[in-house]
């Protein structure tokens, strides 16, 4: 059967996808926040997955005001990597995998959950950032990312978002999920964006360290009380834009020490953790948690 | 019954919620006509043609045509969308939130070098940090206007 094996947690700001592209990484704006990424590019070599299950938000790029789904399934064979307005990211497209995403998504959706399916979209840097943050810098054309890639699609854009409860409660969902796909494949979950940032207004620029390093903490130890945090309080502390946040609790969800909401046995074993201000507007946190 | 909605205390800060986004669909539907390189051209041929061809409202077009991103949120606009305008002038998401704060360029990307924008007195209004309504604008823009 499939199972998931690790998560990921990571931020995806645009600004790293164009130090990427422009070839800026040993700058010393860049050097200090790509070096905490060393051991998470070896790690991907040493511990290769077959499927990535990706947790992002699309930026106003996939999804305008047109049509706003609070939770969007790709089951696309692949995704071209989007123009936001600055051109395409040259990145490699990525690969979908149409079946386990068909499967996921009926028994998501049996559990309750019900998600928008999405045939056909292009991906924003919400999604190729984390990819490159992890895989490390590709040729669009002669390379390609390293397996397979399940886009799902979070609204944090319009208000209100999914809390972090919801989010938790569908990490479990997807776990279950891809348990009940006969196929033996190695998945890993990766909950993206985020941390405290702000983008807008006099209010702009805002950063609390103290908040995501005390936030990371309760994710990784006590992911139940994480969940219940509410949205006021990501917005009051980590900014407008830190309720991206709530996507990682899917990918926490997701993990084998959550089981009917709560949380029991060993925890998972905390691989890599990484902070890093600035980034842009953005601080920068980084996590990699293994089931044991 | 009122929806609830506790983010209105935040200082500086306007959260994209549905009554928003309904304020500013055409304004945020304009932005996103942007994603497209020949829509670009066109905007940057002639600015005012191009927004008339937009069912937004005046004002709306004014904020544009200004370049104020704070006027833009407060008619509707979102930072996601409102930086399809940003990318269309060749600026960086960095530029343009800074630009809604008064500070200049540098000093904005040297508040975030040395750790970012303190949370401290800028959790609510009626507070006394550097994001609260009596203190705008910061930096460079605070001199400006003769502040």
């Amino acid at each position: 059967m499939a199972r998931i094996t690790a998560s990921v947690y990571t931020s995806h700001v645009p600004a790293i996808g164009v130090a990427l592209d422009l070839h800026k990484t040993q700058e010393d704006y860049w050097q200090p926040l790509f070096a905490g990424y060393d051991f998470s590019k070896q790690w991907m070599k040493d511990n290769k997955p077959d499927v990535i299950f990706l947790v992002y938000n699309d930026h106003a790029t996939a999804f305008s005001l047109d049509m706003i789904p609070t939770f969007a399934i790709g089951t696309a064979a692949e995704y071209k990597p989007a123009d936001e307005g600055w051109g395409a990211r040259p990145v490699p497209v990525v690969k979908g995998h149409p079946e386990l995403a068909s499967h996921i998504a009926q028994s998501v959706i049996q559990q309750d959950f019900d998600l928008t399916i999405v045939n056909k979209m292009d991906v924003d840097h919400g999604l190729t950032v984390p990819l490159s943050l992890m895989c490390g810098e590709l040729d669009p054309v002669k390379d390609a990312w390293p397996c397979p890639v399940i886009p799902f699609a979070v609204n944090v854009v319009q208000y209100p978002v999914p809390s972090g409860q919801r989010c938790f409660a569908l990490g479990q969902a997807i776990r279950k999920a891809v348990e009940s796909f006969d196929e033996d494949l190695n998945v890993h979950i990766w909950g993206t964006g985020g941390m405290s940032h702000q983008l807008q207004g006099a209010r702009a620029g805002l950063i609390n360290r103290e908040w995501d390093n005390n936030w990371l903490d309760l994710m990784i130890n006590d992911p139940v009380a994480c969940a219940k945090v509410p949205h006021i309080d990501y917005v009051r502390e980590a900014g407008s834009e830190g309720i991206e946040l709530v996507m990682w609790l899917i990918a926490r969800g997701a993990m084998a020490d959550v089981n009917d909401g709560q949380r029991s046995g060993p925890l998972p074993q905390v691989a890599h953790r990484f902070y890093h201000v600035p980034a842009s507007n953005t601080a920068v946190g980084h996590a990699i948690l293994e089931n044991n | 019954m009122a929806l609830d909605k506790p983010y209105k205390d935040v200082p500086g800060t306007i959260i994209f919620d549905a009554e928003q986004s309904r304020l500013g669909y055409w304004l945020n539907q304009f932005c996103t006509s942007l994603m497209k390189a020949e829509n670009r051209a066109r905007f940057l041929a002639d600015e005012r043609a191009y927004l008339d061809e937009w069912p937004m409202t005046e004002e709306q077009k004014l904020a544009v045509l200004a370049r104020d991103l704070n006027w833009c949120m407060a008619l509707g606009g979102n930072i996601y969308f409102l930086a399809r305008i940003g990318a269309t002038d060749g600026k960086s998401f960095q530029q343009m939130a800074g630009s809604m704060t008064g500070m200049s360029e540098e000093e904005y990307r040297n508040m975030m070098v040395a750790g970012g924008r303190s949370v401290e007195g800028n959790r609510r209004i009626g507070e006394d940090g550097d994001a609260q309504p009596h203190r705008q604008p910061q930096g460079a823009g605070s001199k400006k206007e003769g502040n």
